[in-house]
Order: C-alpha cells, then sequence, then structure tokens
C-alpha cells in the first residue's frame, strides 16, 4: 500500500510555512507526526497533492507551564508532552489522557497539536482539551485566529481549521486548586481506540467534597462530548445520583454500532466509566491535597 | 541432543538483520501489482488501460486475454475427492466473472511497487454487479447462486457413520440439541506472500523464490501452468515470515503469473503481497454452523452422537474439502462417541477461499464436542472433567479405530495416548479441584471467576512420505536436507539435533538445508505439524545409513570389526582404544574413489594411495560413491498426539470485560526432540486460540465488502491480550515412526475457544454457543438472559 | 507522464551518513530496505499497528512506515542491524532474544529488538509486568510473547553486565 505522488514542501520558518499554505489552499495538507495521515495516504483513502513539513520548524517544538495554562507548540510529540514534570504537576489530566493513546511508539511521532487538528471523536487529547476549556492558536498569513476549545470540534474529523491556516499551538487552561482529574477508557485490545472512554475533571473543597464536576466522553458522539454533571452531586463525600448522572449522560452522547461494539454498549459503557472516571478523579484530588500537605 | 533445549542456529542470523525473506531478494526486480475485484461478485463487461499507459516507470498490464496455453486454464483443484461433486477453482486472471473481493483481475507490472498501484488505481474496470452470498444463511436458503452451475451452493455434502447415530440417542435416556457456530478467522502471518523469479534464457530455465510452505509442489505446478520441462524450473523457499496453513496453498494466482511474465519480459519480476491485499485475497478459515445431537446415559457415556454442519468453503475450492474432513473426524476427540454420525454440507460463498489455518478445522471440532460433553455435565449435575473421564478411550485399548476415514484417505486409528493421565496432570496443574474454593473467595470481593477446560487429540505426521538426504564432506561437515520447508519452526534445528545423535557429529558441523528443490526434489510439504515425524523419521533413516556406510569404511581404513567402531564428535574409532580412529572427513574422501586429487587431504582416494582389491571394482555392485544416502518416511497412518487445556477467566461485572487469570496446558507429542521449541510452538497456538476466542473474526457486510481487512479492525492479540502459558508435557511415545515422537505444531490453537467458552459459561452462567466473544457480545447475553431468566439453555428430549 | 519528483534528503543510519535523493512518497521503511539494502527493517501492515518496521529516530522507537523518509532530514536512525556489536556479532537485546528462543520466524524480531534497546534505554531493570507493556505494541503471531517478555528481563541483565565488565576495565 504506497501513497499517490504528491509535491513535498520543507518551509524554513513559520511565515514560509503559512505563505505556502496560503498558495495551496485547498491542496495543501499540513504534514506533522503523521501518525494518522500517512497510513490513510498509504491506503490511498487521502491523497493531497501537497503536503507541507512542519517537523523543523523547532520553535514550534515547546511545553510552557505558566501559572494559568500550558501551552503545548505544533510538533511537541506526544510522548516528550507526556512526561513533562511540569507540564504534569500542572494539569495531571494531560498525562492521564497521554497515557491512553496508542503505543508508546506512535507516541513518539505523533504530536498532541495534530492529533487535537485531526479531530477524531475516539481521540484522547480533543476530550481532555474540551475538558480543560482552553484554545486553539491558529496562524495565517493573514494573521492569528484564537479558537475556543468548544468551537473547534466541528465534527468527526473536522475541525474548525481552515486549510490555508497552521495550528501553532494549543492552550490548555489548568484546572482550579484542589482539583482531581482522571482518565479511563476501555478498548478491544491494549493501544486501540476506545469503544468508550471518559476524562473527568472534579473540583473540591477544604473539606474534600465534591463541588463540581464535569466529564468528556470519547467514541460516543460527533467529536468529544462534554457533560457538566455537577448538578448530579449530592450530599458531600463525593456521591452521585446515579440516575441523574446518566440521564446528563444520555442527553449529550449519540453512540453508534460498529464492528466491535454496540451502539447499547456503548452506551453502557458510558455511563459506567462516567462513574468510575468521577470516583477516580475525586481520590486523585484527595491524593494530591495530602501529597501537597494543603 | 535428543530432547535438549538447543539454542536455535536460525537465530544468530536472523536478529542481526540478515534474514532472506522474499522482499529482501530481487532488489533490481520489476514489481507487480494487481487490480482487484471491488464487487464480491460481479461480471466484467470491460477493461479499460487507457489511463494508465503513460504512467512514467509501466513495463506492462495483462488481463485474461494476454495469457496462453495452459494459463487460461483454472487452477489446480488440488485435493480431489468423491463427494466435492461441484469443486471450482479461479483462474490465475478473472475471466468473465469475479466471486470475491480481491480477486485479481489485472496484473500491472512497473519499475517498482509505487508505480505499480499508480497505474492499477488508473485502470477502470466496468462491472455488472451480481448478488453477493455472503454467510452459511444466505449461501444455503441459495436464492441467489455464487457459480451459476452450483445447484444450492453446494461444493459437497458428505457423511461419515459408524451406525445408526440416531436410533441410539432416541433410544438414550438422555439426550440434547445443541446449535454453536465459529466464525471466521484466518492464519496471519506476519510476512504476507511473495513471488520472485527470473528466467535465464541461456541456460533455459526458470528460478522461482516464493514465500510458500511447499517448493516442490508449487515447482510442479509452476512447470505444468507454463509448460515447462520440470527440470527446468526450480523453487528456493527463501526465510518465511509465518506461514500457519495460508502458505500451503498453491499454486496462488501469483505464483504462476509472476513467473510467466519474468519469461515473456526477459526480466527478474517481484510480486510482495500487502497486508491488505493479505486479507482479501489469500485465505481463511473457521467458519461453520453446527447442529448437534446427542444421547447418554445416567453416568454421562455418550451412546449417539449426530452431527450436521454447514462449512463455508469461500468462493473456490483448490484445497478440496480437507478442512471439514478434519472438523468431522477429530471432532471425536479422545472420546468413544457410542454411535456417530457427522454429516456435512460444504457452502460457497462470495467470500475469500477457506483452506487450512494452524488447527485447519480442529478447533471447530473440538468446539463442538467439548460444549456437547459441558451440555451434558450440566444436565447431569456432574463435574465436567468427570464427564470426559467417563468417557476417554483407554490406554490400553489402543490402537482404537474410530470407524472413519481421516484426511489422509487413511483409517482413522488412534496409536497411542494416555487420556486420564493427560487429564490427571491438567487437574493438578491448574487446582481444578481447589476452584470452588478461589470462586468462593473471589465472590466475597465482588469479582466473577469460571474455569472451564477442554481435551483434543490431533492426528498428526500425515503421509505420503517425506525424505532426507546427507552427505559427510571432505572436511567432515555434514550437509542435511529435506524437502519441506520451514516458516520459524526451528526446523534447521532439530533435524540437525536428530543427526548429531544418528550420526555422532557435533551440532555445529551440521548444517541443513529445507524447502529447496535444487537440493532435494521429492516432498510433500509443511502443514498438519508433520515435520518431526516425517522429515525427522527420515532424516534419522538417513543418517543410520549414512553411518552404516561410514563404519563399513572406517572398518577397512582402520583393520577392525564393524561392531567394535563407534563415532564420536565427528571421529570413528574404536570402543575403548580411540587412539585408533579416523574422522568421517577422512571417511567421505575414501569413499569416492578419485583418479585426481583435487586437494592433499584427496590424495588418499588416488588409485595408487592404498592397496586396492584388484577383484573388485572400485566402485561396488549397487554401491555409490561418495558419504552420503537419501532415505524416505512414509508412514502406515497419522500418529495421534493430544493435549488438555484448562483456563481460568474473570468478567467485569459492569463493563463486562473478559480477562484470562491462568491458562494451564498439558501436552502429549511423544518423544520430544527440542522441548523449548514445542513450549514455543505451543505459546504461539495459545495466543492464535486466545485470539480466536475473544478477539479476531472476520466481518463481511451483505455485500460482501470485508469491512475490517486492516491490523486495525481485524483484532490479534498484542502481549497484553495473550496469558502466560503453564505448561506439563506427557510422552506417549509414538509406535508408529522410528523416533517415537507425534506433531506438535498446532496443538497449542485447537482447544482454546472450547476451554475459554467453558470458562466463560461458568462463571456467567450463560450458555456460550458462539464463538468468538466479545465484551459488548456479553453484555447483550446478560441483558437476554435475564430478560428471559434462562440460562444453560437447553432442549431435553 | 513525467517522472515523479526527486528530493534531497540526508540523514544517519548506524552512524553512517546517507544522501539521497528519492520521491517524497518514499516511506521510511522502503527507503532502508531498499534503497540503503538493509533489509533488517520488516514491513508487516503498512498502517502501524504490528510495529515490525519500528526503528530508532534520535534514540526513540518509531514506526518507519509512518515517515516519509524526505522529513528525516539530519535524523540520526538505528535499524537493527545497528544494534550489534561492532563486529556484526549480537548485542545483548539479540543475544537474549536467541537464550530464550523469543523469535520463531523472525519476521517480528528486528521490530522488537529496536523496540526493547529503546526501551531499556529508558528502563534498565524492569520488572516482568513493565517488560510485557513495553512489548505491547507490537505484533508477533509466532511465539505468543512469553519469550519475547523474557527476553526482555534477560537483555536487561545482559546489558547490566556488560556495563559492569567494562567499568571493570
Amino acid at each position: 500500500m504506497k501513497p499517490s505522488p504528491f509535491t513535498y514542501h520543507r518551509p524554513g520558518s513559520i511565515p514560509e510555512a503559512l505563505e505556502v499554505l496560503a498558495e495551496l489552499g485547498d491542496a495543501g495538507k499540513v504534514l506533522a507526526g503523521g501518525q494518522s495521515l500517512v497510513p490513510l495516504m498509504s491506503m490511498r483513502l487521502a491523497a493531497p497533492a501537497h503536503l507541507v513539513d512542519i517537523n523543523h520548524l523547532t520553535e514550534l517544538d515547546t511545553v510552557e507551564v505558566t501559572d494559568t495554562y500550558v501551552r503545548v507548540g505544533a510538533i511537541a510529540r506526544h510522548s516528550r508532552v507526556g512526561r513533562d514534570q511540569a507540564a504534569y504537576d500542572a494539569i495531571p489530566l494531560l498525562r492521564q489522557g497521554l497515557l491512553n493513546v496508542a503505543h508508546p511508539t506512535i507516541r513518539n511521532r505523533g504530536t498532541t497539536v495534530g492529533s487535537i487538528v485531526h479531530a477524531d471523536p475516539a481521540a484522547e487529547m480533543p476530550a481532555v482539551l474540551v475538558l480543560l476549556g482552553g484554545t486553539v492558536e491558529l496562524r495565517g498569513v493573514n494573521g492569528k485566529r484564537d479558537v475556543a476549545a468548544g468551537d473547534f470540534f466541528v465534527g468527526p474529523m473536522e475541525s474548525a481549521t481552515r486549510p490555508d491556516e497552521l495550528a501553532v499551538a494549543v492552550m490548555f487552561r489548568r484546572p482550579p486548586h484542589g482539583s482531581g482529574s482522571a482518565f479511563v477508557e476501555l478498548a478491544r485490545r491494549h493501544g486501540d481506540y476506545a469503544m468508550c472512554g471518559v476524562g473527568a475533571v472534579v473540583g473540591t473543597d477544604a473539606e474534600d467534597s465534591i463541588t463540581s464536576a464535569r466529564v468528556a466522553l470519547i467514541s460516543v458522539g460527533a467529536g468529544p462530548v462534554l457533560v457538566d454533571v455537577t448538578e448530579a452531586i449530592t450530599g458531600s463525600g463525593g456521591a452521585f445520583d446515579e440516575p441523574a448522572l446518566i440521564r446528563l449522560v444520555d442527553e449529550r452522547i449519540d453512540p453508534e454500532t460498529d464492528i466491535h461494539a454496540s451502539s447499547e454498549y456503548r452506551r453502557h459503557l458510558a455511563h459506567v466509566l462516567t462513574r468510575r472516571a468521577l470516583d477516580m478523579a475525586r481520590e486523585h484530588a484527595l491524593r494530591r491535597r495530602r501529597e501537597r500537605g494543603a | 541432543m535428543f530432547g535438549a533445549r538447543i539454542k536455535r542456529s536460525e537465530d544468530p542470523r536472523l536478529v542481526t538483520g540478515n534474514g532472506r525473506y522474499l522482499d529482501d531478494l530481487g532488489h533490481d526486480a520489476l514489481e507487480v501489482a494487481f487490480v482487484r475485484s471491488p464487487h464480491a461478485h460481479a461480471r466484467i463487461l470491460e477493461i479499460d488501460v487507457t489511463d494508465a499507459l503513460d504512467v512514467d516507470g509501466l513495463v506492462a498490464i495483462y488481463t485474461y486475454d494476454d495469457l496462453d496455453a495452459r494459463m487460461t486454464e483454472p487452477l489446480p483443484l488440488l485435493i480431489p475427492h468423491p463427494t466435492l461433486t461441484h469443486g471450482r477453482t479461479q483462474h490465475a486472471l478473472a475471466i468473465a466473472e469475479v466471486n470475491y473481493v480481491g480477486e485479481a483481475i489485472v496484473m500491472v507490472v512497473a519499475r517498482n511497487r509505487y508505480i505499480a498501484e499508480d497505474a492499477a488505481h488508473r485502470i477502470a474496470v466496468d462491472y455488472e454487479i451480481l448478488p453477493a452470498v455472503v454467510g452459511i444463511d444466505v449461501a444455503r436458503t441459495a436464492e441467489h447462486l455464487v457459480h451459476d452451475d452450483v445447484p444450492g451452493n453446494v461444493a459437497a455434502f458428505m457423511v461419515q457413520e459408524t451406525g445408526d447415530a440416531d436410533a441410539a440417542i432416541d433410544m438414550a435416556p438422555h439426550s440434547l440439541q445443541l446449535d454453536l457456530a465459529i466464525e471466521r478467522s484466518a492464519s496471519m502471518p506476519m510476512e504476507g506472500k511473495g513471488v520472485l523469479a527470473r528466467w535465464d534464457n541461456d541456460d533455459q530455465s526458470l528460478m522461482v523464490h516464493t514465500s510458500t510452505q511447499t517448493s516442490t509442489s508449487v515447482r510442479q505446478a509452476i512447470a505444468a501452468k507454463l509448460s515447462l520441462p520440470v527440470d527446468r524450473v526450480e523453487v528456493v523457499t527463501p526465510d518465511v515470515g509465518g506461514g500457519f496453513g495460508v502458505k500451503i496453498v498453491h499454486p496462488w494466482p501469483e505464483e504462476v503469473l509472476v513467473p510467466w511474465a519474468a519469461i515473456r519480459l526477459g526480466r527478474q519480476v517481484k510480486w510482495t503481497e500487502d497486508r491488505r491485499e493479505h486479507f482479501i485475497s489469500s485465505a481463511h478459515e473457521r467458519g461453520q454452523l453446527h447442529q448437534v445431537r446427542v444421547g447418554y446415559d445416567d453416568d454421562g457415556r455418550l451412546l449417539g452422537l449426530s452431527v450436521k454442519f454447514w462449512h463455508d468453503n469461500g468462493a473456490y475450492t483448490p484445497y478440496g474439502l480437507i478442512v471439514p474432513i478434519i472438523t468431522s473426524t477429530q471432532l471425536l476427540g479422545p472420546y468413544k462417541p457410542g454411535v456417530y454420525r457427522v454429516e456435512f454440507t460444504s457452502l460457497y460463498t462470495n467470500t475469500v477461499i477457506v483452506t487450512p489455518y494452524r488447527g485447519a478445522g480442529r478447533p471447530q471440532g473440538c468446539f463442538v464436542m467439548e460444549r456437547t460433553l459441558d451440555a451434558i455435565a450440566a444436565d447431569l449435575g456432574l463435574d465436567r472433567t468427570v464427564v470426559r473421564e467417563r468417557n476417554f478411550i483407554q490406554p490400553d485399548e489402543m490402537p482404537y479405530d474410530q470407524g472413519l476415514i481421516f484426511q489422509d484417505g487413511r483409517p482413522l486409528v488412534y496409536d497411542s495416548g494416555d487420556f486420564p493421565a493427560s487429564l490427571a496432570k491438567l487437574k493438578k496443574l491448574v487446582d481444578w479441584d481447589g476452584f470452588e474454593a478461589y470462586r468462593a473467595q473471589a465472590h466475597a470481593d465482588g469479582r466473577t471467576v469460571g474455569i472451564g477446560m477442554a481435551c483434543y487429540v490431533e492426528g498428526t505426521g500425515v503421509g505420503p512420505y517425506e525424505g532426507g538426504h546427507i552427505r559427510v564432506e571432505t572436511d567432515g561437515s555434514v550437509v542435511v536436507s529435506t524437502g519441506l520447508t520451514s516458516q520459524g519452526q526451528g526446523h534447521q534445528t532439530m533435524l540437525a539435533q536428530i543427526v548429531a545423535d544418528e550420526l555422532g557429529v557435533s551440532f555445529d558441523r551440521i548444517k541443513v538445508t529445507t524447502g529447496d528443490t535444487r537440493r532435494f526434489k521429492y516432498a510433500v510439504g509443511t502443514f498438519a505439524s508433520r515435520t518431526a515425524v516425517m522429515s525427522g523419521s527420515a532424516v534419522a533413516m538417513t543418517a543410520r545409513k549414512v553411518r552404516e556406510k561410514a563404519l563399513r569404511i572406517a572398518a577397512q581404513a582402520l583393520e577392525a570389526s564393524v561392531d567394535d567402531l563407534e563415532i564420536v564428535d565427528g571421529h570413528v574409532q574404536v570402543k575403548g582404544a580411540p587412539s585408533s580412529q579416523i574422522d568421517l572427513g577422512a571417511v567421505a574422501v575414501l569413499s569416492n574413489p578419485l583418479r585426481y586429487a583435487f586437494d592433499t587431504a584427496a590424495q588418499r582416494a588416488t588409485q595408487f594411495a592404498s592397496p586396492a582389491d584388484p577383484n573388485q571394482p572400485p566402485v561396488s555392485a549397487g554401491e555409490s560413491p561418495g558419504l552420503e544416502a537419501t532415505d524416505f518416511y512414509s508412514p502406515m497412518r497419522s500418529t495421534f498426539a493430544n493435549g488438555m487445556h484448562a483456563v481460568i477467566v474473570e468478567t467485569d461485572p459492569l463493563t463486562a470485560d473478559i480477562k484470562i487469570l491462568r491458562y494451564c496446558v498439558v501436552h502429549d507429542c511423544g518423544n520430544i526432540i527440542n522441548p523449548m521449541i514445542v513450549e514455543g510452538q505451543i505459546h504461539g497456538g495459545v495466543a492464535q486460540g486466545v485470539g480466536g476466542a475473544l478477539y479476531e473474526r472476520m466481518e463481511y457486510d451483505t455485500n460482501g465488502q470485508l469491512l475490517n481487512a486492516s491490523y486495525m479492525d481485524f483484532l490479534m492479540p498484542y502481549a497484553s491480550e495473550v496469558p502466560i502459558v503453564e505448561i506439563d508435557h506427557l510422552e506417549t511415545p509414538s509406535p508408529l515412526n522410528p523416533l517415537g515422537v507425534k506433531g506438535a505444531g498446532e496443538a497449542g490453537v485447537i482447544p482454546g475457544s472450547a476451554a475459554i467458552a467453558s470458562a466463560i459459561e461458568d462463571a456467567e452462567g450463560i450458555a456460550i454457543h458462539r464463538m468468538p466473544i466479545s465484551p459488548s457480545e456479553l453484555f447483550h447475553l446478560r441483558l437476554a438472559s435475564r430478560a428471559t431468566g434462562l440460562s444453560n439453555q437447553k432442549d431435553t428430549e | 507522464m513525467e517522472a515523479e519528483a526527486l528530493v534531497h534528503v540526508e540523514f544517519t543510519v548506524n552512524g553512517r551518513p546517507h544522501e539521497l535523493e528519492i520521491p517524497a512518497r518514499r516511506l521510511l521503511s522502503d527507503t532502508l530496505r531498499h534503497d540503503l539494502r538493509l533489509t533488517g527493517t520488516h514491513v508487516g501492515c503498512e498502517h502501524g499497528v504490528c510495529g515490525a518496521c519500528t526503528v530508532l529516530l534520535d534514540g526513540d522507537p518509531v514506526r518507519s512506515c509512518l515517515v516519509f523518509a524526505v522529513t528525516m532530514q539530519g535524523a540520526d536512525i538505528t535499524t537493527v542491524e545497528g544494534c550489534c556489536t561492532p563486529g556484526g556479532g549480537m548485542g545483548p537485546v539479540q543475544q537474549a532474544f536467541q537464550d530464550c528462543h523469543a523469535l520463531q520466524c523472525g519476521f517480528c524480531t528486528p521490530g522488537f529488538i529496536t523496540t526493547i534497546t529503546g526501551y531499556l534505554e529508558e528502563n534498565a531493570d524492569p520488572t516482568a509486568e513493565e517488560a510485557r507493556e513495553a512489548i505491547a505494541g507490537n505484533l508477533c503471531r509466532c511465539t505468543g510473547y512469553q519469550n519475547i517478555v523474557a527476553a526482555v528481563q534477560r537483555a536487561a541483565q545482559l546489558k547490566q553486565a556488560q556495563l559492569k565488565a567494562r567499568d571493570a576495565t
């Protein structure tokens, strides 16, 4: 299975890359990690006439941590982002999500920004982004455009990126103090796309009660499905009203049947894994609080 | 060396990246790609190659109309059988009609594979799409036909019986009925098929390399199809990246087309299959539907067994009925079935052809028998192993004639085996009797666990024969060859171990080649777990001949009696007086009377070097020059290995995820030549068994499109999905061959689905009659079972 | 129709620098195998799942079938051939594979060897569980993985022994 011929561009700078993309319009595609694009091209399911290789734009290989966000540059590999200790301390959910992305070998080449732009409803990092909130920074010859996480995923495999734009970075917002998070999924085999996956972030107060809870689900809709389940919290201590939780999730998800799982089973997993992720997120919050000695 | 865990001589080359697999060869060859049918069933109306013609680097495009002479005939039907009344095979390139997605229509030859694919993509084929017949139900309903001249889509209808089974069941105190199903999987070796051909115009000879399990038979087939004298064709098997049965089929269309093109173009031509091609144009196996009726007594003893099944053979039947015949016969396992009747209908569907995949029909048969025995145990409230014990053929009943004809055309007679002893070992290994306590503890922890087991018998070492040739060179090295092939089983190591022992030479001085028609021309192939039995025996017999000759010659040279001589580490020496010796290399020199000494050592054999008997010719009547021999082993019957597996599973009460906690194997393949290699075979077989039970199925839609033609969606297990395999051995030697060995290659995979289904059923209390099973399917079974309030469904008559 | 445009790219493989003029779409797996005749790297699926094509890119395992060779400008690539000793003999990971009977047909083996070589740089002393996890991204159809897991730990052992021997001299 060999790809169709294409014209290869290796711009030496970001402005050059943007020029090329502007010229090529629909005919050009950005090549970063290639872990999703290359197999599609080998199977001739995709045949872009031009590829714009951004792998040598080293200024895009960044992981930046501030008080309010972690900013990941376009060619930072999943493995680099996952290993970054400062990023982990700021947003543990990044590593929690990344460890579910394919296999380590794929993560050595695939990029987090690339995965987000690819917008696969079964991908973990788009879910991490909508769960945390943040923006995707798009650049074109005509300037910069920041798209909020909630607006970025338009449909299956479709993001808000225009053909002449380059996503130069993704900014993940840091969750508030006292948060806990988790990412849990069930796949047929280790490293496969999940039949269903759930990322969860909970907020806790000084008494370790859960004060807020959000989940983002994958493989059960046209994109990552964000559900605020705060209203399903009952009492203190982190209990959830199960029927309410299920109702809130069911309102948002639209699972399909495929050869690996039925839609009913996916829906069932959504319920089970949401509960599990929330429990794990709460435990995570408690653990972090203890570790910080707060 | 026999019985030793010798490290493999194949390894240093392979681990350092110095393997020579098909695609590693022929760097300067032209490369091939095919236009393959995108439709499961269609008439070809027109092939328009115009757009492809100006692709830079294109060399040639061929369709059926370009083929000539015998290349226009269908590919051979390899194993005919009287009941295969409607056998059909495809043409090398499709003529007029295609019958499965993937069937080859146009061959493109170009400078490299990239360009060949470019050209292939520009070829436009116009089709009239016909209704596709997919799945057993659709095939047997026969509203549409795969082949117009095959009524009912029935390739064959076959019955074997030992008496009136239905009457026996009717008269039995108890009876039950089961409907069981296994879905398609496939061999899926990591290396696909590949063919490299070179026509030597000066020599007027053809050299073909192909990733095959039978070089000798491919050679015959190529010679026949290309109308070449057989002795002008050689087939060499390179390193092969796995076979598992799929590479025993021959000739693949590509195996005749690539040489044919090489001759026409006067260039080396190579075709390397890619993974998608392998999915849609090699072979699958396992898909069957069974209906079982069984009669039994109060103790669970079988009185009558009647099995009807439908076998999906895909679009063509090049390999005949071997798979369903094996299912029919090996279903009996280690048991006495009472009166047995088995009937099968082999059906055409518009899907990839079905030919043996490791186990070759046995996994299906084992699934049927073992689920039936489990059902009997459940009905009578008996321990499942007790039901087995009560039905076992006993060791003192060997040899045991099941009264049927086996896949080798010979009576199904089990030669040896101690089934009660194997089962006792298995129960001990897995702690069968301690399981209820374990289950109670797990239950207290909120966990759901279950245990299952399954037994099987495997007829191995089928004939007609294999051969060996051994030559001791004048430097003392030993060259061994056998005609069958290797795909990673360590044949070179295993056969060298045999020769080392038989001939008394060091393992390191022995070089073994397999699968090269230049070196050994008479062979059958590697399949049916036969190499150790067949080539092992042949090589042992050959080595004994060489040894006998060596001793005779050495006796003369040492002026000793043959009975006083032994061979130790490559030296023939007098027992008790080792200083009186001659090394085998020197014996080899002496074995070949020379006129001309080509080196110093050879001088010894020339006419004036040593006294010769003037009343005898230099080479006596009936003798030949050289310290070499050839011999063949041809068995009376297959020899029967057996094994038993036990599995402990855990199912997640919420997600229905299925995990294997323990996998235990007791295995009897007679005398073991290299335990390390045998265990490796078992590990690999178990992994495929787990794959077949929990992960792998070919997903065809109703239009005959294979939805999961890639490794992303065809779920072969990774290391994370395969359990640790705990193995214990029993050795009941085979009385049928000189080494007392039985085959081991397929053992690991045979009872996988049966044992795992048994364990899941035990965990869940839900009948599992269809495999493979996924968490999603278990979830739905749970829902259904809760809804109806029933579990362990059966009809009791 | 014109011949395909060629792109200039330079990278190092197993310590040797190479300069190539190749079509942009040529996969790194094909370049290694057919342009550089390093046929140790194998192609099992060409969609990134089986891992037989795994090589080390600047020390990290990547799937060479998912990389266009022209993007490798300036890269430092190690293939299974580069995991040998300087004399071409078996390095510790390769030796471990023979010791543990961790290969049968050998087709998937190079991908495991590079993956494990890269892994042991990060984790020099893995547990059996870690060893299994480390190789859980590579497919093998022959061995059932058990002996490959053992080989990971054996390789770790051999590497430690090698380092000790080197330190002692």
